[in-house]
């Protein structure tokens, strides 16, 4: 069927639809990765955007359902320029046209999705609607994309309930506000009990089952959002436990300690961003996903140091605190997809976990 | 840490010669590290032996020195120019291994130079297979299980501990020269033979053969401070089995899952660290299709043939960085040209799919083996940019210049099914079209992804690609077809032959449709920056990026397409000249090129760089959007010469020699007229259309007779007939490809030959120098060896020839440039041809005679006068020096094609020797080209009857010296007879040892052979030149050369050869 790409400033580019055909309201950011698309679609901080992919072939390897990292795709619509009719991977379990489809994700491709990403930078981030059909109501469609307010994802995309991964000896407490699979297979790949609490669950909850740190994970949307989980990282930072974040994790406890956050113009998405470590001077390629950053000039310098810089626009990636038992970054060091350069960072978690000093 | 300010004299080697496997890209990577040198303030001394490299230019370098690429002559240079450092990883495997080498005896340590960037450790690790080894079992790289040998019996025990196949890897040779894959016993023993005689340390690598596998390549960049990106990666669209310089290559890859991607990007760092590799290093993987087991095939820790591939394609100054890493910046610090507000220190990102195909020359070696396999074939490559698979492949299918504008091939289309399915077992050059013709037959897909191993999702590209094919056959042409067509990249010119239609009615239904190309931009980083680099493609969207520029006058530079025997390096320094020169006058410039090995399609040479087939289409798409004010194509070759016509129907304006007069100087009848009315002679000749025709000519004109197509580059299809049967075998060779011009049968005209280069302005001449060649005429112009000045040619003539130059220069109304080659015969000048355009010769003779020939030129597009330009008209005084070009072959590498030299090049590549003398700079120039001039050795002579009154002195010479003389029966009795003691061998299979015995058993220094006929691969001359040649031995099969051979070995070893900086050569009036 056609479809339609209306953004929030009028624009609108026409394309071919796929997937799950329904008409979708979402907001509008674009991917610099050339591959992991099958990562990407599961990492649940999509949740409620329509990802642009700035790579013109997607679903040349198809779904590897091993490579999800969670159990569903999270965004609301995937945008490309086109996807292949082949999936050729020996790993691969189903084509991403029908993956999509099966799990209800909006799809839409022949688009110049060049023009498109030229558009987002230019203009920012925008939100916009998908709508199917030969001729779509583009007034109608105005009106809805100026009546939808963005919102937050992180309590449908945090796990209910809890479930214990891993049986090492270290215990970490995950505060689930959408954690990527990898991040758990991280830890439990060294040596930890990875047990997961829900996003709801309070500091007093997780403490009862002793754990040697806390790992707070990525997640999607605003920080500002989460009033609830910022008021329970006061309290694991005020108890001292060891505490590694990521993404979301990483903004949360930058606001917990009085730090600001802002939205950026267009985000950082994309798996070959630059990022600098201030200690040593090394940069590191990594995976990025985020549209809010931590203002530098708000962050305490009694409370915490910037850790790790942006190589592209010097943002904030990393902060470290000055209780020497947490520290966070807004890169994912756990890949998936893209590179593992930061997998050490994991490593420095079971060290300060250790006693060691960060 | 920042730059190293003890920095300040760097010595750059550069590879030398064209060769297969060693081109245009180290002139690429070679020129941009000067400029990000010399940026830096850094004095660059630059050592290379090849004069047609832009950089060997004094605008390039500080010190230029044109010479051998040995030991003595780089020693000889740093004991002159003092360097602090010298930077070996820019010139391919040639400098590499010479910087080895230096260090490794001490030479560098003892005048205090510094190896930078990647250091002698590094290579050794990198280069030494043994050593490798053991760096990858350090870290755990799995490299395929193998063993080095050192003789071929050992070959053969390891062979049978590791299990056939085996692959052969000869170790330090270039383009895995020597290797292959040894399925038996049998068949290693043949191979390794060669490949330890090729290795420059006689060492053979024997190894587990992957074939089958998908390749893998990574490009990556490290600097000291251990910081590690990749710019690219690439896959391969025929799997391991084919070297990687003869795949058709795709990037970024298309088949790997994020995991196998995170797990070969990491491996490639873990290499480059553990190597410590400190600028750009490629890293050659196999990877199982079938699980996540790999094996790191190869690792070369310099700037590559993928290196200049992957900047390219990605927009990533590859050798500009390592330059820098070299001085001491780490990627951090270094800015990334193109965005201007991001760092070196990043990944690029593409938005569009990247398809390399390589350009063989079986075209020019009909005879030669297509099969590829692990030595390189292909001369050159073509690059194409689309936002498909599809798209990229159909744009670089045509930038071949093969005349195949798609996926037919008419051959294969009157093959039986049988026949077809039999030909995708072959790998070889045209193995593509094959496998889509069984695509389009409906061959099951998985028996042909068995048979290939070619990935599924390549072959269902393919597939995409026939099933729009049965479209445009079978449905009516929509708008929704046409434009579904045209995002595929089908040319018009295919389109309009499958729907039946004509090229106009289909250009004007995307007219009516509003279906034309965008340009979109190749910015490193998928738009996620605001670049500001002019590099564009094209591509079937809705944005168009490139926005022209309005003010300056526009001129459109037509590129020379990928390098090919004929068509070279030399069009490629002349198109960048030529847009130097441009912007000097005040233009805009742009340029249109598909070579992603060149230095013309660098981001920061024209003002616009559009990567994009050089087709009338593709061409007329980029005019439809700039409206160039005029076009330049004296300056690309046959390729550029080609598009004048289209170019000038589409209303623009061709600078310098106008359409109508290329065409006078190629159209034999209206070239004759002119001759004719100037009185100025030429040999015989006639314009047919059929064998018949020329049978007839050739009987009137008397044999031996030229046969030849016009319009064509290099003498493709140009030989000499000597009987009826030669005319029916070479108008056959002719007419393999559709010929849309007339075939040319001239009499054969045997004396010297000389060549001009002038430069004219509509009124007179310049004429920078005569050049005469050392082989009689009927060998190439390109294959000869060529004199500068014309040594030997009386005066009187030498004035004939600049007559006769500039009478033609005037009729032929030529502005800019203008090349002709002479035949001097019996007191007379006669001229072979006239071509208004840029000549191969062009680089060497600008930098010997330091006569800036091609800013001349554009001057006069400009309505300047030579004069006034500084030059007076007519021949410029001889500079004090000789200058002799020698040409270079690839011959080892092309199994089975014929080594005699003869009217079609064969060459690819050149070297020159300059000096105060002509023994000195002959010697230099064999010497370039990698012959040994020993004063004592063992010659094989063995010419036709003919030629053996005149080989006698010759022999004698040699023999005289200390050489022993081997010959055949009626060689050996002729030399004998005459004073010469020959040593006599036997007939090919007439006794043992026979000829090919001695030419195997290693004696033997030099081979020289006359072919008594044409056609005759069968026969014993064939076979011993192709086996000298696939030993390693010099093989001279004209006398001429054996005669400057003996002239060289004559005073070697009292000749002190200097080393001459060529900057110092200036003219005595000032350019202006």
């Amino acid at each position: 069927m056609k479809a339609l790409l209306m953004l929030e400033n009028g624009m609108t580019f026409e394309g071919e639809g796929f997937g799950d055909e329904h008409d979708v309201l979402c907001e509008v950011v674009f991917n610099s990765a050339m591959c992991g698309y099958t990562e990407l679609l599961t990492d649940p901080s999509y949740a409620g955007q329509g990802v642009v992919m700035t790579y013109p072939l997607m679903g040349n390897y198809g779904i590897c359902y091993e490579d999800a990292e969670s159990v569903k795709p999270w965004l609301s619509a995937f945008l490309v320029h086109s996807v292949s009719t082949l999936a050729s991977n020996f790993r691969c379990d189903i084509d991403l046209q029908s993956y999509l489809k099966n799990n209800h994700i909006a799809g839409m491709q022949g688009l110049d999705t060049r023009a498109l990403t030229r558009c987002l930078r230019e203009s920012g981030t925008m939100r916009g609607m998908i709508a199917y059909g030969d001729h779509p109501d583009t007034a109608a469609m105005k009106e809805q994309i100026s009546g939808f307010a963005l919102r937050s994802h992180v309590e449908e995309v945090s796990g209910h309930g809890d479930s214990v991964y891993g049986d090492g000896p270290v215990k970490i407490a995950l505060c689930d506000y959408g954690v990527k699979q990898n991040i758990i297979r991280c830890l439990v790949k060294r040596g930890c009990t990875v047990r997961r609490f829900p996003c709801s669950a309070t500091f007093e909850e997780m403490m009862e089952w002793k754990p040697d740190g806390f790992m707070l994970s990525n997640g999607p949307g605003d920080p500002k959002d989460c009033g609830p989980q910022i008021a329970e990282l006061k309290k694991i930072y005020a108890h001292g436990v060891p505490t590694f974040a990521i993404c979301l994790g990483h903004q949360l406890m930058a606001l917990a300690h009085g730090a600001d956050t802002y939205k950026l113009k267009y985000g950082h998405r994309g798996i070959n961003h630059p990022v600098k470590d201030l200690s040593t001077g090394r940069v590191y390629i990594t995976s990025q996903n985020h549209g809010y950053v931590v203002d530098a000039k708000t962050v305490d310098p009694k409370v915490a140091d910037v850790s790790f810089v942006s190589m592209n626009d010097q943002s904030v990636e990393g902060l470290t605190y000055r209780n020497g038992k947490v520290f966070s970054v807004q890169f994912h060091p756990e890949a998936s997809g893209g590179p593992l350069d930061t997998g050490f960072l994991f490593d420095q978690f079971l060290r300060v976990i250790g006693g060691g000093q960060l | 840490m920042s730059k190293r300010e003890e920095i300040k004299k760097v010595v750059i080697i550069g590879s030398g010669p064209i060769v297969i496997g060693q081109a245009a890209e180290f002139d690429y990577a070679g020129t941009q590290a000067c400029r990000a040198l010399r940026e830096e303030g850094v004095e660059v001394i630059l050592i290379n032996s090849n004069p047609a490299t832009i950089m060997t230019d004094k605008d390039i370098a500080d010190k230029v020195y044109i010479e051998p690429l040995t030991i003595d002559t780089i020693k000889k240079v740093i004991r002159k120019e003092r360097p602090d450092s010298i930077l070996p990883t820019l010139g391919g495997q040639n400098a590499l291994n010479l910087a080895v080498e230096l260090e490794e005896s001490g030479f560098l340590r003892e005048h205090h130079v510094e190896m930078i960037g990647t250091n002698a450790d590094t290579i050794r690790m990198a280069e030494d297979r043994e050593l490798f080894k053991e760096a990858m079992e350090r870290i755990h790289q799995p490299c395929a299980e193998s063993a080095i040998a050192e003789s071929v019996e050992e070959s053969c025990a390891i062979a049978k501990k590791i299990g056939y196949p085996v692959v052969v890897r000869p170790a330090y040779t270039l383009g895995g020269s020597g290797g292959g894959i040894a399925y038996s016993e049998e068949q290693l023993i043949a191979i390794a033979t060669t490949g330890l005689h090729r290795s420059r340390v006689n060492q053979v690598l024997i190894e587990r053969c992957i074939s089958g596998w998908k390749e893998i390549e990574y490009e990556v960049m490290r600097d000291h401070n251990g910081n590690c990106i990749t710019v690219c990666n690439m896959e391969n669209f025929d799997p391991v089995g084919v070297h990687t310089g003869d795949s058709i290559v795709v990037a970024p890859c298309q088949t790997l899952a994020d995991k196998e991607t995170q797990m070969l990007r990491s491996a490639a760092l873990d290499i480059i660290t553990e190597l410590k590799v400190e600028g750009g290093c490629n890293v050659q993987f196999a990877l199982n299709p079938d699980s996540f087991e790999y094996c790191v095939i190869e690792v070369n820790p310099r700037v590559s043939r993928s290196s200049a591939l992957a900047s390219k394609a990605t927009g990533y100054p590859i050798a500009k960085v390592a330059s820098k890493i070299a001085l001491g910046y780490t990627l951090d610090e270094i800015p990334n040209a193109i965005t201007q507000k991001t760092f070196a220190c990043f990944e690029p990102t593409l938005d569009y799919c990247v398809v390399k195909i390589p350009k063989w020359p079986f075209d020019k070696f009909v005879h030669a083996k297509r099969s590829l396999g692990t030595q390189m074939k292909a001369t050159g490559e073509v690059m194409a940019i689309s936002t498909s698979f599809e798209g990229a492949l159909m744009k670089a299918i045509r930038s071949l210049e093969q005349a195949t504008y798609d996926l037919f091939d008419d051959e294969l289309d009157g093959l039986s099914d049988f026949d077809v399915a039999e030909r995708i077992h072959a790998v070889d050059d045209r193995r593509i079209f094959a496998v889509a013709e069984a695509i389009r037959r409906g061959f099951d897909r998985n028996k042909i992804h068995h048979v290939t191993k070619i990935d599924r999702w390549f072959l269902d590209k393919l597939a995409s690609i026939i099933s729009m094919e049965k479209r445009l056959a079978d449905e009516p042409l929509t708008e929704e077809l046409l434009r579904a067509a045209k995002n595929f990249e089908f040319p018009d010119r295919t389109i309009a032959k499958i729907t039946g239609k004509t090229e106009e009615a289909v250009r004007a239904l995307e007219d009516e449709w509003n279906i034309h190309p965008v340009y979109k931009m190749v910015d490193t980083c998928a738009a996620e920056f605001d670049a500001a680099t002019p590099y564009y493609y094209s591509c079937y969207g809705t944005e168009n990026e490139s926005v022209p520029e309005s003010g300056r006058k526009k001129i459109l530079v037509i590129g020379s397409g990928p390098i090919r025997i004929g068509q070279g390096i030399e069009f490629d320094f002349c198109s960048v000249h030529s847009v130097w020169a441009l912007r000097d006058e005040g233009c805009e410039t742009i340029i249109v090129n598909n070579n992603p090995e060149t230095v013309s399609t660098d981001f920061d040479i024209a003002d616009k760089l559009y990567f994009e087939p050089l087709t009338p289409e593709d061409v007329r798409h980029i005019v439809e959007l700039e409206h160039p004010d005029g076009a330049v194509v004296q300056f690309g070759g046959q390729t550029a010469i080609k598009l004048a016509g289209a170019i000038e129907k589409m209303g623009v304006p061709i600078l310098g020699t106008s359409f109508d007069s290329i065409d006078e100087a190629e159209d034999r009848e209206r070239f004759d007229a002119i001759l004719n009315e100037l009185g100025i002679p030429r040999a015989a000749g006639r314009m047919v259309f059929t064998c018949d025709e020329a049978i007839r000519a050739a009987n009137e004109l008397g044999y031996p007779v030229l046969v030849r197509p016009s319009y064509v580059l290099g003498g493709q299809g140009m030989n000499i007939a000597y009987n009826d049967d030669d005319i029916r075998d070479q108008i056959g060779i002719i007419n393999m490809v559709a010929q849309e011009h007339p075939i040319l049968v001239d009499k054969y005209l045997m004396g010297t030959e000389v060549e001009v280069d002038a430069v004219c302005d509509g009124i007179d001449s310049v004429i920078p120098g005569i050049m005469k060649h050392i082989e009689r005429a009927g060998v190439h112009s390109g294959d000869s060896i060529s004199v500068y000045p014309a040594v030997g040619v009386d005066p009187k003539m030498q004035e004939m020839v600049v007559d006769y130059t500039r009478k033609l220069a005037k009729a032929l109304r030529v502005k800019g440039l203008l090349n002709i080659q002479f035949i001097i015969k019996d007191e007379q000048v006669y001229v072979i041809e006239a071509n208004p355009r840029s000549s191969r010769t062009i680089p060497y003779i600008t930098k010997v005679t330091g006569i800036p020939i091609v800013p001349l030129a554009v001057g006069t597009f400009f309505g300047k006068t030579l004069p006034e330009m500084g030059f007076p008209y007519g021949l410029q005084p001889e500079q004090d020096l000789i200058a002799i070009k020698m040409p270079v072959f690839s011959f080892e590498k092309l199994y089975g094609a014929d080594v005699n030299l003869g009217p079609e090049m064969k060459s690819t590549g050149e070297v020159l020797g300059i000096a105060k003398t002509y023994d000195e700079a002959l010697i230099k120039a064999f010497s370039g080209a990698g012959m040994h001039l020993l004063t004592d050795g063992n010659a094989i002579i063995t010419v036709k009857d003919s030629d053996k009154a005149e080989v006698l002195p010759i022999a004698k010479g040699l023999q005289e010296i200390g050489w022993q003389i081997f010959a055949t029966a009626g060689t050996a009795e002729y030399l004998r007879r005459n004073g010469v003691p020959a040593t006599l061998l036997y007939k090919i299979g007439d006794g043992k040892p026979d000829i090919l015995d001695k030419i195997l058993s290693g004696e033997i220094d030099l081979v020289i052979n006359t072919p008594s006929k044409m056609v005759q691969n069968h026969r014993d001359g064939f076979l011993i030149r192709r086996n000298t040649v696939e030993a390693g031995i010099p093989c001279l099969t004209s006398l001429d050369t054996a005669n400057a051979f003996l002239n060289c070995v004559r005073h070697v070893s009292e000749t002190n050869l200097s080393v001459f900086d060529i900057t110092t050569v200036s003219t005595s009036v000032d350019f202006v």
